[in-house]
């Protein structure tokens, strides 16, 4: 009995040595997952699409219609890969508010020339204000958000050709 | 030193053209700018070496070049300047990241042993040499 005592520590380490080179093995979820699903969208005012564009902010989105918002970038390259996907749930209906991380008119002008342009209306969020305020953590993010304006889902990275109905059923649901 | 001043001038037209510059920099007036005010900066300072950067998580936004850390800094500082406690601009991060942002975890139903188990460890330490040191005494 007493021998056993004194095993018991040596087979706690043994133990914790084998979770840990088991849970090296694993894949490791790479992505930071929003906190902020449920909860209203953080108030913004940020510049349109060019200087003269009108400002986007947060109360265009309390209009009772549900939107996609689309957190993407013009030197974000899963984005090149995602426009095509962005362009066919516009063109089922859905509408796309896009807010561009770091970037500049000339740059978003080029990109929308070059890959389509699925968005309703661009915000450009020079400082990463409003991506931080929701929780985002990369380009591209897209957010479900109701018509009162709460956020309903996160959908983490390029959107691909098998992600177009799981997103167009979650703008559905936020009807 | 006419050698270095040539080098040099060779050196700088190779810098490319800032095509998609907002990948590499983050634009943010305070990202890399110190507060004035040396106090509420070590605040920051000391705040931002304990938050973690997103996009490559194993560095402190303090210690990180990515755009995405600049970005916070900016928050971080203008938050305090604006005269918020880092307790509160770390809780802001938290209800939007979730605990992972934070090298420093709370006290809560799931990090309590962290706090509580070495106190544990040395209680039953501090047990075991008393009865060993009595042992001997006899």
């Amino acid at each position: 009995m007493k021998r056993l005592w004194l095993i018991l520590p040596l087979a706690l380490f043994g133990l914790f040595i084998g979770l840990a080179a088991y849970q090296m093995t694993q894949p490791k979820d790479e992505f930071v997952r929003s906190t902020m699903i449920g909860k209203p969208l953080p108030a913004f005012d940020l510049p349109g699409e060019t200087e003269d564009a009108p400002r986007l902010t947060s109360q265009m989105f309390a209009d009772g219609k549900p939107r996609l918002l689309n957190v993407w970038a013009t030197w974000c390259v899963p984005c090149i890969a995602e426009a095509p996907q962005l362009d066919a749930l516009a063109k089922r209906g859905v509408p796309i508010v896009g807010v561009a991380i770091r970037d500049e008119p000339e740059a978003i002008a080029q990109f929308l020339d070059q890959y389509g342009n699925p968005y309703t209306a661009i915000a450009r969020d020079d400082i990463a204000e409003l991506q931080l305020a929701l929780g985002s953590s990369g380009v591209p993010e897209t957010f479900v958000i109701d018509g009162k304006g709460v956020i309903r889902y996160q959908h983490i990275g390029d959107i691909r050709a098998d992600n177009i109905d799981e997103i167009y059923a979650e703008w559905e649901k936020a009807k | 030193m006419i050698l270095a001043a040539a080098l040099l001038a060779l050196a700088a037209p190779a810098t490319p053209p800032a095509v998609g510059a907002g990948q590499t920099v983050s634009s943010a007036p305070l990202a890399d700018t110190q507060l004035a005010d040396p106090v509420a900066e070590a605040k920051a300072q000391a705040l931002m070496e304990e938050l973690r950067c997103l996009t490559c998580q194993s560095q402190s936004i303090a210690d990180s070049n990515a755009p995405m850390a600049g970005d916070m800094r900016h928050q971080v500082r203008s938050r305090i300047a604006a005269g918020e406690e880092p307790e509160q601009v770390r809780a802001w991060l938290v209800e939007r990241y979730g605990d992972y942002v934070t090298f420093r975890p709370g006290f809560d139903w799931a990090t309590w042993p962290l706090y509580a188990l070495p106190l544990l460890f040395i209680l039953v330490a501090g047990v075991l040499l008393f009865r060993r040191i009595g042992r001997g005494g006899e």
